[in-house]
């Protein structure tokens, strides 16, 4: 059992180099063996986190046997467990979706695809399990040199999209990195375990609150924590719809996931909410970010497009939960983490599924889909159903969770934010649905008009089918996920969440 | 027997939701079969709910834990008399929804059957389950999907104006919902708890500024399907549903859940003697009075047969709005047994509308000249809906209101007597024409008798039945005298001994 935090990026490592060689000689083999490596880290994240759960303890690892200090600790606690469940859920969910659809949109790419994602996966279940601030930064440039080359593969403005991404990217882990090496030289150890210890008596130090700073502005810039989220939209739309399906549920989440971590298990007690005001910054950025992503979803055509920008907004809910730090809002941040994964991997999936069949990723083309692929077009309606937060879908309670955190913080501003943003969502996805459930062509004047008079080529003469089952059925199974998240939401709370919170309690 | 007895709430929801997927899955093709779900699943319903009647009156609470769907806050249901008078008429009209609705849909060859009769089994199961409900956020669990479920029945018509409509009609439905996520989280935020008591659980000490930020949300919330003004322009929009949504759910099930939300507010959240200390009571009742007049003006305007009566729904809602603001028990008990009242009146009155509809074409109040010859059972139907409405005694109407009006003599508001006797005279002055027109003029079109088809004709007449039922012996159907009265014992503590 002790084994299973170095099982679980180790596996998802060698699939990664597997893979690519098995890829070489044929494009199936090499999709199967990266499969296999995520499901087994899939199974050894259910183990791990059935370990930690039933026994309330977390697993440690010393990696090659060396002990922390001195060596890299991975940690599989509470909210690792949580984050690696998570990371390597949508990984399975995505692999087996990937083949139809990447073939589809990035033709003669797949070979590198496949082990570029198994990677992906192995830096950020990395990041969620180590104990070692230093090793958090390997973890995060492996997952984004991963993501840089998957995102890269996709359409016309992809690769132009991704170097800016880089850029920014690349600035981000320097921050983060700079602040790592700021704590170094203050405590004299990277271990979270031993820097929690140490920390306390250097509240006061110069060098200890500029590597907070520095640590969280690098992982905002990752997070895409608004208004540093500007390289998103152009980077999501232009991917892949499967590799956008695999980062943009995960990859923005783990940075997030740090920000916690370091709040509360790396700094000491006060540090982010009173020494320095960082949650209360991050709080307000997000509730910028919020009413920003929201009312610029509205303006959207292009379907991924429109989730991006709703991405902007929704990992800004996290960021909210951070920023209100009591432990109901912050339950409702990290239940979000979960929610908005599944949410949006479906509603990005659906969009690659949509593409396949049609050709079509502009909005006001996808009139009357509703009639041709009616199953993946319920699943839309559970997916935009749960971004708007109707009950008993899981958007529903995260955003309860943090409207009654923002009571009990007494944040009326973001109790209102939070209220408003529901209703902008409901804007941009009431609007997609109805156009997908019309008569297809029924009023061919309107669509026009929508579409600035463009005639959109790529819409083929042909009947249009619902997607093929490798591709249906992890929409489906996402959307049954988004449902019953939502029903045993506190079952996952009660096992995992309280635990995670309980520094907060005080 | 005793433990279906005690599992009956949560049967009493699910078996329409099963019903909801059977009906899709059985399709157009077999839609004989499809029409039976819909019929087993309403007389299955009903008679859950049914079977808790002796035992509530007796002052059993069926309870039942779902599971723990927050933190402290258990998904669960606890049927108590205020909960049951409005699942019991719910669930017996959607049995007789459900005959005319079959006869309506064929007579009228509608589009999208199948999703027709699931999304109104999915409307009853969710007002079933909020009716049930033991705490606020089981509550707006259930009225969140009772809001979406409605939205695919308002659009299906399928038109350029009905998407219009389905548009106005979730931006007003989702504010709700969200205004009441808001006031839930509001609530629990400051007390830490969400269950439901008779008599109120918010205390004063929270302080006239949260306590008023929590009226407001729920006023809010609940107000728009109340059609309380000026929150009500989406309801009259809302007829362009077949009538038998505008019958069920846009007179009875939907707008009721408002109604029944300011019952759940005032008589079990904050209580009565809260909300009339505060302020709040007054207010809720100047604009309910309002609205019952402005309705009542704007009604006697509408050409349109439909318009009309949903301009009416509008100001009896505020009938029972009123009659619970007043706080006073005789003005409660009048809401209460208005629900029931109204309910089977109103209901008349649209299968009527949709009758004439269907069989003749007919939508304007200006074409139905005659039509009486033609359609006597139906029209005569009408005359005792309309006549009810304006509160003619022998028919339900006139119980709720002298309860209402006695009420509003107790609580010292004399202005709202006033507000109900002229609004007593308006209805008959917008209903009761039709009638007379109906009948005592003639026209070329109808001659001789041809009714609708006996699937719209009977639950017409039982529906008639029901209104003069209620009039003459109000204890005798259902005992929902007896349950209204119950429910006013148990939010103001006194007590009907020998009353009624």
């Amino acid at each position: 059992m002790s084994q299973i935090p170095a099982l679980i990026p180790t596996s998802l490592l060698l699939a990664a180099l597997l893979s690519l060689l098995a890829g070489l000689r044929s494009q199936r083999a090499g999709h199967a063996v990266a499969a296999a490596g995520i499901v087994v880290s899939f199974g050894a994240a259910l183990l791990g986190m059935w370990e930690v759960v039933s026994t309330g303890q977390s697993i440690r690892y010393a990696m090659g046997g060396w002990i922390p200090p001195i060596g890299i600790e991975f940690v599989l606690d509470h909210l690792a467990a949580y984050m690696t469940t998570l990371i390597t859920f949508i990984g399975v969910v995505v692999i087996f979706y990937a083949p139809r659809s990447i073939r589809f949109e990035s033709p003669g790419k797949a070979t590198f695809a496949y082990p570029s994602m198994a990677l992906l996966l192995a830096g950020l279940s990395g990041m969620a399990l180590t104990g070692d601030v230093f090793n958090l930064y390997v973890f995060l440039e492996i997952a984004a040199l991963a993501a840089y080359a998957l995102l890269a593969i996709g359409d016309r403005g992809g690769p132009f999209a991704t170097v800016r991404y880089l850029l920014i990217g690349a600035a981000g882990g320097g921050f983060y990195l700079l602040g790592v090496g700021f704590l170094y030289f203050s405590a004299g150890t990277l271990n979270m375990a031993d820097l929690s210890a140490i920390l306390p008596e250097l509240v006061e130090n110069r060098a200890v609150m500029a590597a907070a700073g520095l640590m969280v502005i690098g992982l905002g810039l990752k997070m895409a924590l608004f208004p540093m989220h500007f390289w998103m939209p152009d980077v999501y739309t232009n991917a892949p719809s499967a590799v956008s399906g695999l980062i943009a549920p995960i990859m923005t989440k783990v940075s997030a996931y740090a920000i916690i971590r370091l709040f509360l298990d790396v700094f000491p007690p006060g540090f982010f909410t009173e020494t320095l005001p960082i949650t209360a910054t991050v709080g307000w950025l997000s509730a910028g970010g919020i009413l920003y992503g929201s009312i610029l979803a509205i303006g959207q055509h292009d379907y991924r497009r429109m989730l991006a920008y709703s991405s902007v907004g929704q990992i800004s809910y996290v960021g909210l939960g951070i920023g209100l730090a009591n432990p109901i809002g912050l339950i409702g941040g990290l239940l979000h983490i979960v929610n908005h994964a599944l949410m949006k991997g479906l509603l990005f999936l659906i969009g690659g599924s949509v593409r396949l069949r049609t050709g079509v990723t502009r909005i006001p083309d996808m009139k009357g889909l509703g009639k041709a692929m009616p199953w993946t077009m319920y699943a839309f309606v559970i997916g935009a159903l749960a971004m708007v937060g109707i009950p008993p879908t899981a958007g529903f309670f995260s955003k309860l969770y943090l409207l009654i955190g923002a009571v009990e913080a007494g944040a009326w501003i973001w109790f209102a934010v939070i209220i408003a943003s529901s209703l902008l969502s409901a804007v941009y996805f009431f609007r997609v649905t109805e156009m997908i459930f019309r008569d297809p062509g029924s009023d061919p004047a309107e669509t026009s008009r929508d579409q600035g008079g463009e005639k959109d080529e790529s819409t083929p003469d042909h009947p249009v089918g619902e997607a093929p089952a490798s591709m249906l059925i992890p929409v489906v199974i996402l959307a049954v996920g988004v449902i019953l998240v939502g029903v045993f939401n506190f079952a996952i709370i009660s096992a995992l969440l309280e635990s995670v919170v309980a520094p907060l309690e005080g | 027997m005793d433990q279906l007895l005690h599992s009956a709430p949560l049967l009493a929801i699910l078996v329409s939701a099963l019903a909801a997927v059977a009906i899709p899955l059985t399709g157009e093709r077999r839609r004989n079969l499809r029409e039976t779900w819909t019929i087993l699943a309403s007389i299955a319903k009903f008679g859950f709910v049914a079977m808790m009647i002796p035992g509530v009156l007796a002052g059993e609470r069926y309870e039942m834990s779902l599971l723990e769907i927050a933190p402290g806050v258990e998904l669960a249901l606890k049927v108590d008399p205020a909960g049951l008078l409005f699942a019991t008429s719910a669930s017996f009209l959607w049995i007789l929804t459900s005959f005319y609705a079959i006869g309506y849909m064929r007579g009228g060859n509608e589009r999208k059957q199948s999703r027709f009769f699931s999304m109104l089994a999915v409307c009853l199961s969710a007002t079933i389950g909020l009716c049930f409900s033991a705490n606020l956020l089981t509550f707006v669990l259930f009225y969140e999907i009772l809001s979406v479920a409605t939205y695919p029945l308002v659009i299906h018509a399928g038109s350029e104006k009905a998407y219009r409509i389905g548009r106005q009609y979730l931006i007003y439905a989702i504010t709700a919902g969200i205004a009441l996520v808001g006031g839930t989280a509001l609530i629990y935020g400051l007390t830490g708890t969400l269950d439901f008591q008779p008599g109120g659980f918010l205390e004063a000490g929270l302080g006239a500024p949260m306590l008023w930020t929590i009226f407001a949300l729920f006023a809010l919330g609940f107000g728009v399907k109340a059609g309380v003004m000026p929150l009500q322009s989406w309801l009259p929009n809302a007829m362009i549903a077949p009538t038998p949504v505008s019958a069920l759910l846009h007179a009875v099930a939907v707008v009721k859940a408002g109604v029944f939300g300011f019952v759940r507010l005032v008589g079990y959240v904050f209580g009565p003697g809260l909300f009339g200390d505060m302020g709040a009571a007054t207010v809720l009742a100047v604009f309910a009075a309002a609205t019952i007049l402005l309705a009542s003006l704007i009604a006697l305007t509408k050409d349109d047969l439909k318009a009309r009566l949903a301009y009416s729904t509008v100001g009896h809602l505020s009938y029972i709005v009123l009659g619970v603001a007043l706080l006073v028990p005789q003005a409660m008990l009048g809401a209460a047994f208005h629900m029931v009242t109204h309910a089977a009146m109103k209901i008349t009155l649209f299968f009527c509308a949709g009758a004439i509809y269907i069989h003749t074409g007919k939508k304007k109040v200006s074409q139905l000249d005659g039509i009486g010859r033609q359609m006597p059972v139906t029209l005569g139907a009408f005359g005792v809906g309309a006549v009810g409405l304006a509160g003619v005694p022998l028919v339900g109407g006139f119980v709720s209101k002298w309860y209402l009006a006695v009420g509003s003599v107790d609580a010292g508001m004399l202005i709202f007597l006033g507000v109900f006797l002229v609004s007593g005279l308006l209805n008959a002055a917008y209903l009761v024409p039709i009638v007379t027109r109906a009948f005592f003029r003639s026209s070329p079109e109808h001659t001789g008798f041809n009714e609708a088809s006996l699937l719209m004709v009977a639950p017409i007449f039982v529906t008639m039945l029901l209104s003069l039922l209620l009039g003459i012996h109000p204890d005798g159907f259902f005992q929902f005298f007896s349950i209204s009265e119950a429910i006013v014992e148990a939010v103001t503590g006194t007590s009907f001994t020998g009353g009624g």
